[in-house]
């Protein structure tokens, strides 16, 4: 086998997964550039105007590269943007964080709480959580208030749940051994049920990064005049599809990254179990 | 000479919810196990013999009946008994090291003493070397020699064995059986063992009580007049296949019965 082969084969997955990207990419651009038309107008004829697309439709990847370039580096118009979404979504996150896991813990852990909680949790994760929006606006007004409850309300859920889960799903056979330790409660739940616990946690939690993502678009669409979502409102009513596509990108890359960073712990914590 | 353990007349009924009836689990055993002793219990699938080994732990509370370790009565688990559980269940996010501190830990032994005494029966049963392994790195055997001597080092009064080689492939549980011979004599502990395995009783004990079909209670006690040190090759002598004939005929008999009552309750209870 030659190395070019040996080299295909270690990076198989990266390689097939960058070749697409690069496809799509190549596809995209051709639709505004006109490269498809061009290409097809000796069979088609007239009809193959239809393959290429306005710019205001589907932009192209180098205006957006362009776009982004001038709002993040030239105006500088898109930090006060991210800023003003991040602080939502961090304090948000974190609230869900601080909220979910405990009441979800506890609730795993007293079967009378569960009962008790169980009707709020199951009505709340039927429901798509921003149809509580105009609800939180009468509220709390359309401030950072509003942003980080549905923040909060979309991120929650799945962190609970997952916490809920992961306590009722403890190996009896381990709770057996404390018990026979003669482990009281809390070394009961800090040796084993918080031990087992954990990729369960984390699992939600990357769940609710990507929630919590919806929110910040959704709450500033509703009712902000400035972040990233709201930027992605504004451009798209005047057509800026270029920049309409920076503000997605910024929210996907964000989404991507935090995800990364989860999954990094995920596997340093995870150490303890069998290599996939 | 008062038995190390002793279980008087433990009773254990329980109600099924779904068939809205008592069952009765345990019907009055009755069992001594003198100081050093081995004592295994075998018996019908079913007939309640890990139910009574929780009992004595004192993870389930008899419904009559008691639990005497020297003489003492005794409800709740303790430092005087320790269990080596079916299916090894280690706590898979420690180490090998880790999961034999961890009974240590629960008593409050601080952490360097726990160490010390955790390496030594590391060593007794074979694993030097491998304290900072998880149990996923681990063969079956492996697995079952840190569940060993996660309750070795607890210096219990008694040592309750759960069906702990029932998980193990064939060859490697002989080898279970022939080591855990020589621990046994090493450590000199009294040891209570629970397995379905009529031979693996034989090889290890100083008596076997074999129980009858639910409700269980014992039905004879079989000494096994067999001179230690033992060797496997044990297993395929006159002497011994006599001793197996005699518990497999007392053991068929309730084996037979179930066959012809369909309607017998065979759930485990659900503690």
């Amino acid at each position: 086998m030659s190395a070019r082969q040996n080299f295909y084969r270690a990076h198989e997955r990266a390689i097939l997964g960058a070749v697409m990207v690069l496809l799509f990419l190549v596809a995209w651009e051709g639709l505004e550039r006109g490269w498809w038309a061009a290409l097809l107008r000796p069979w088609l004829g007239p009809a193959a105007e239809r393959w290429q697309l306005k710019p205001i439709f589907i932009s192209s990847p180098t205006l957006v590269a362009q776009a982004a370039f001038r709002m993040f580096f030239v105006t500088g118009e898109i930090w006060r943007d991210l800023g003003w979404s991040g602080l939502g979504y961090v304090v948000g996150l974190a609230l869900a964080i601080t909220v979910g896991i405990p009441l979800g813990l506890a609730a795993g852990w007293y079967r009378r709480l569960s009962y008790a909680v169980a009707p709020f949790l199951s009505a709340l994760n039927a429901t798509p959580q921003v149809a509580f929006l105009p609800l939180i606006v009468v509220w709390v007004g359309t401030g950072l208030g509003t942003r980080v409850l549905i923040i909060f309300l979309l991120a929650v859920l799945p962190i609970a749940i997952n916490a809920h889960a992961a306590v009722r799903t403890t190996d009896p056979r381990l709770v057996r051994v404390a018990a026979s330790f003669s482990a009281g409660d809390w070394r009961l739940f800090r040796t084993i049920v918080l031990p087992s616990s954990l990729p369960f946690l984390l699992a939600g939690l990357r769940l609710a990064i990507g929630r919590g993502m919806i929110g910040v678009v959704v709450g500033e669409i509703y009712g902000s005049a400035s972040g990233i979502g709201a930027m992605i409102s504004q451009a798209g009513s005047r057509f800026q599809t270029d920049k309409v596509f920076v503000g997605v990108l910024t929210i996907v890359a964000a989404g991507v990254i935090l995800v990364e960073i989860v999954q990094h712990i995920e596997r340093r914590v995870d150490v303890w179990r069998p290599p996939a | 000479m008062t038995a190390k353990l002793e279980a008087q007349d433990i009773r254990l009924d329980y109600f099924q919810p779904r068939t809205n009836t008592r069952l009765i689990a345990l019907d009055g055993v009755n069992l001594q196990v003198m100081d050093g002793e081995f004592v295994s219990v075998v018996g019908p699938s079913g007939c309640g013999k890990t139910t009574f080994l929780s009992v004595v732990d004192g993870l389930i509370a008899a419904s009559a009946g008691r639990i005497l370790v020297d003489g003492e009565v005794v409800t709740k688990p303790g430092p005087d008994r320790a269990v080596v559980f079916q299916d090894a269940s280690l706590l898979p996010w420690r180490t090998v090291l880790g999961n034999v501190v961890y009974g240590l830990e629960c008593i409050g032994v601080g952490a360097r003493e726990a160490k010390e005494r955790a390496s030594s029966f590391i060593e007794l049963v074979g694993l030097a070397g491998f304290e900072q392994h998880y149990p996923y790195e681990l063969s079956g055997g492996m697995q079952q020699r840190v569940n060993l001597a996660r309750a070795l080092v607890m210096d219990p009064k008694i040592l309750l064995m759960d069906e702990p080689f029932a998980s193990l492939d064939a060859q490697t549980r002989e080898v279970m059986q022939e080591e855990l011979l020589r621990i046994w004599v090493k450590a000199k502990k009294t040891v209570l063992f629970v397995t379905h395995q009529i031979d693996e009783a034989i090889y290890l004990s100083d008596r076997v009580a074999v129980f009858s079909g639910r409700p269980g209670k014992v039905k004879e006690i079989i000494p096994v007049a067999i001179e230690r040190p033992r060797a496997l090759g044990l297993k395929r002598e006159a002497r011994f296949h006599a001793i197996e004939d005699r518990i497999w005929g007392l053991i068929e008999e309730d084996v037979k019965g179930d066959r012809n009552r369909r309607t017998v309750d065979r759930s485990e209870p659900n503690f």
